[in-house]
């Protein structure tokens, strides 16, 4: 349940009340809905179900968790590669 | 507004749905329910994307499709192009090589004359291209709100070639199956220019005639080394390559790192929640051959503009008859099953 | 396309899979909620990676397959009146109510139509002043307030022929009913991270303190899951019963807060039936008072219609993580998703579709 995908706002300009992002998915770009992240900036990420944008991506928290990760990576490999 | 295209029947078979068009077990059931008992011929019988026949000493291959396509006009070709393309590519896979086409029209009262001249104009130039030439043709008018604005039925008809026998029934363990090329092209730039979805992208139609590729496939591999080719059309590689594992009683197991797929049409896929194997393509095949001569297949098709990306995708296998599975990034599997209808975008 | 594929990276992943066989001394039972997590466990064959002690079981997460049976028929006999359009998610449209579905209904006649985002819906309704366009809005906690977002905007544009069919289930009342069971036999759980990025993770903190359950709040890519399984499994070898967050870049602890403010704002909360579970108290949202033009339940009339579900079908059991679709006499046979008996084997990631679909003749195991 709840596909949402991460896009990166390119742009945002108000269409009335609305406020309004273009965000970019890989190689489209679709117009997201900015009510429930007012705050989003150009260059930051957000998180988008069903045209809106739901949250956005703290990417200093996403970098220092996945860190974490690739180094149990990281051990992984190590240990495969030892004879 | 997404497109509406049936995913699923339900219990009544009554009525026509339109997944019933979408070349997945509906459609199929379609075939074995009503068409083939009806028409019941040994040819028809082999259920193959084109007909074999012998008239008169001559090999000939024969085949038809219809278009139905909406929007007419989109990035990367329109309906006369895809309708040119895609029966030329039936005989092409057929083993054989494409001559003649028809081509006939059902218009809608009130279609704008300058769009019909545009279609008329692109299928000129895709048959001129390909050097095949619309012989004869037909052209009926229902009433407005009768059709969509236009729909096209184009036959062909081709010489096989000497010593070629293709059958989706020919697959064996063992072999390796080929893909010519990135998969969901078509499909999402169909979606994607469609009223209401507005996404943006640069994603065009892959639509093309493959007949020159296949030239360069037999003249790298010769007569005998290939099995069976198949263009993925509506339903996605994942549908062709069951129909394959079933028509010939054999599993397939393919590659998830192998697939190629541009990064666009994959932006759409995630958004819209769809799995590309089982977008449409138009201007793609796939290929059961002899082991030993994928490399060089491979090699020689990615020397022609149609088949930069080719690859071998995977393997025919005597495991899991009728049944496709596929080797996740992670090296564990999951079947690749044949949709009842068309893939629905979801948002869950 | 960042923050997906370095999820789904499979170096990562697998580094993350030993750790889980290196920490795991005896059987754990996790289940994860949501059907989007279903569906990339399957999809993925993550169950394949990890060690045989983990046993993996399948919650409610599914809004399309807990979707009330009444209302899949308000649905069906709205959308067959002439004049209204009747706008869907993608989702419901194979949804078998008591005699028929959607699709059906359009091929009877019916201007049935998908939509990507709720606002698709009101703009049908700016552009045909003459027709009546209703938007199914089904969902969890997460698309409540897209939904929401549909009666607002309308409001606001002075629209009168727009009207939402509300069907919306909130989780944790759910995940109440499932643990306070008798039978239950969960362990730990995966909470779903797209409805906490809504509404934070206080609910799962009460509902970890309750029930002293190991939670952690996941993502729903396969790394994302991977390294919450090994989160739970590490607290439950620990003896803790705590709520950790996985999915930290996108939940905070607080949520979305103009998101539930929408939410309050447009909706009241109330008894919600579960297809396949029954009635679970204060487990839906209805629309306010105020908004009742917009209530397309109101605006039609739709009498409550009772409804019997198949005897084959066990989806009640599987929803409760207490039988795995392959538990199921029917499974495959009587019941595909060409022929869905229940609920699970009907949503594209329902939980039967997604055993079917990737895994319903398990191929070996790859090592």
């Amino acid at each position: 349940m709840c596909l949402a995908v991460p896009g990166k706002v390119l742009e945002s300009y108000e269409v009335g009340p609305s406020r309004i992002a273009k965000v970019e998915f890989g190689g489209v770009t679709r117009q997201v809905y900015l009510d429930f992240v007012p705050e989003a900036e150009v260059g930051d990420y957000v998180l988008v179900h069903v045209g809106f944008a739901i949250g956005k991506i703290d990417a200093a928290e996403a970098k220092r968790t996945y860190e974490l990760l690739e180094e149990m990576g990281a051990v992984l490999e190590a240990e495969e590669e030892q004879p | 507004m997404i497109p509406l295209v049936c995913p699923a029947p339900i219990h009544h078979r009554d009525t026509i749905l339109l997944g019933h068009g979408s070349g997945g077990k509906l459609s199929a059931e379609l075939l074995r329910e009503v068409f083939l008992p009806a028409f019941a011929n040994p040819v028809l019988a082999r259920l193959e994307d084109q007909a074999s026949l012998e008239i008169g000493g001559a090999r000939l291959a024969f085949t038809t499709d219809s278009f139905v396509v909406k929007p007419l006009f989109f990035r990367g070709g329109d309906i006369g192009s895809l309708a040119v393309h895609g029966t030329i590519n039936d005989l092409a896979v057929g083993g054989a090589i494409p001559e003649f086409l028809s081509a006939a029209f059902i218009l809608e009262e009130g279609f704008p004359m300058a769009d019909l001249q545009r279609i008329a104009v692109s299928m000129s130039l895709a048959a001129t291209k390909a050097g095949v030439t619309i012989v004869t043709g037909d052209t009926k008018v229902v009433e407005h709100g009768s059709g969509d604005g236009v729909y096209i039925n184009t036959a062909g008809i081709g010489r096989l070639r000497d010593g070629v026998r293709l059958s989706a029934s020919f697959a064996r363990p063992g072999d390796a199956v080929i893909l010519s090329g990135s998969v969901g092209d078509h499909g999402i730039a169909i979606l994607s220019q469609r009223e209401g979805l507005e996404l943006e992208s640069d994603i065009a139609s892959d639509s093309a005639a493959l007949h020159t590729l296949v030239d360069v496939m037999f003249a790298a591999a010769g007569a005998n080394a290939i099995r069976c080719m198949r263009d993925p059309t509506r339903g996605g590689v994942a549908s062709t390559l069951n129909e394959i594992a079933e028509q010939s009683a054999v599993g397939i197991e393919i590659d998830e790192c192998a697939i190629s797929i541009h990064s666009a049409v994959r932006g759409a896929c995630e958004l819209l929640g769809l799995d590309p194997l089982y977008v449409a393509n138009e201007g793609k095949l796939i290929a059961a051959v002899a082991p030993e001569c994928a490399q060089a297949l491979v090699a020689a098709m990615r020397c022609h503009p149609l088949g930069a990306d080719a690859a071998v995708m995977g393997r025919v296998t005597a495991a899991h008859p009728g049944m496709v599975t596929m080797r996740t990034l992670f090296g564990t599997s999951r079947i690749v099953d044949m949709l009842a209808g068309d893939q629905l975008p979801r948002i869950c | 396309m960042k923050y997906l594929d370095e999820y789904r990276d499979a170096g990562v992943a697998k580094g993350i899979a030993q750790a889980i066989r290196a920490r795991v001394t005896q059987p754990w039972v996790l289940m994860e909620i949501c059907g989007g997590q279903t569906h990339t466990i399957m999809r993925y064959g993550l169950d394949e990676m990890l060690p045989p002690e983990i046993e993996l079981v399948h919650g409610p997460g599914c809004p399309v397959c807990v979707a009330p049976l009444e209302i899949i028929d308000k649905a069906l006999a709205i959308a067959a009146r002439p004049g209204v359009i009747f706008v869907s998610y993608g989702d419901m449209l194979r949804v078998p109510g008591s005699h028929s579905d959607l699709f059906r209904v359009k091929a009877a006649g019916g201007d049935v139509r998908i939509a990507y985002s709720p606002m698709d819906a009101v703009k049908l309704a700016r552009e045909n002043p003459s027709r009546q366009v209703v938007f199914f809005g089904i969902g969890f906690e997460t698309t409540a307030p897209a939904n929401a977002m549909s009666v607002w905007q309308a409001r606001r544009e002075g629209l009168k022929n727009f009207s939402l069919l509300a069907a919306h289930v909130l989780v944790p009342p759910a995940m109440r009913a499932i643990l306070a069971s008798p039978v239950n036999r969960v362990q730990g759980l995966i909470a779903p991270g797209h409805v906490c990025t809504v509404v934070g993770t206080r609910e799962y903190e009460d509902l970890s303190r309750d029930f002293h359950l190991p939670i952690v709040i996941g993502g729903f890519e396969p790394v994302d899951l991977l390294e919450a399984i090994r989160m739970l499994a590490v607290q439950l070898e620990e003896g803790r019963a705590e709520v950790e967050n996985q999915y930290a870049r996108s939940v905070s602890r607080e949520g979305n807060l103009p998101a539930q403010t929408i939410l309050q704002q447009v909706y009241e909360v109330s008894d919600q039936k579960w297809r396949g579970i029954g009635a679970i108290p204060m487990s839906g949202y209805k629309l306010r008072p105020e908004f009742a033009e917009y209530d397309a339940e109101l605006v039609y009339g739709t009498e409550e219609i009772s409804a019997q579900e198949p005897q084959e079908c066990i989806s009640a059991l599987v929803l409760q993580g207490l039988k795995k679709p392959v538990d199921c006499a029917a499974f495959g046979s009587l019941c595909t998703p060409e022929r869905p008996l229940g609920a699970p084997m009907v949503s594209s990631e329902g939980v039967c579709a997604a055993y079917y679909a990737y895994r319903r003749r398990v191929p070996e195991a790859v090592a």
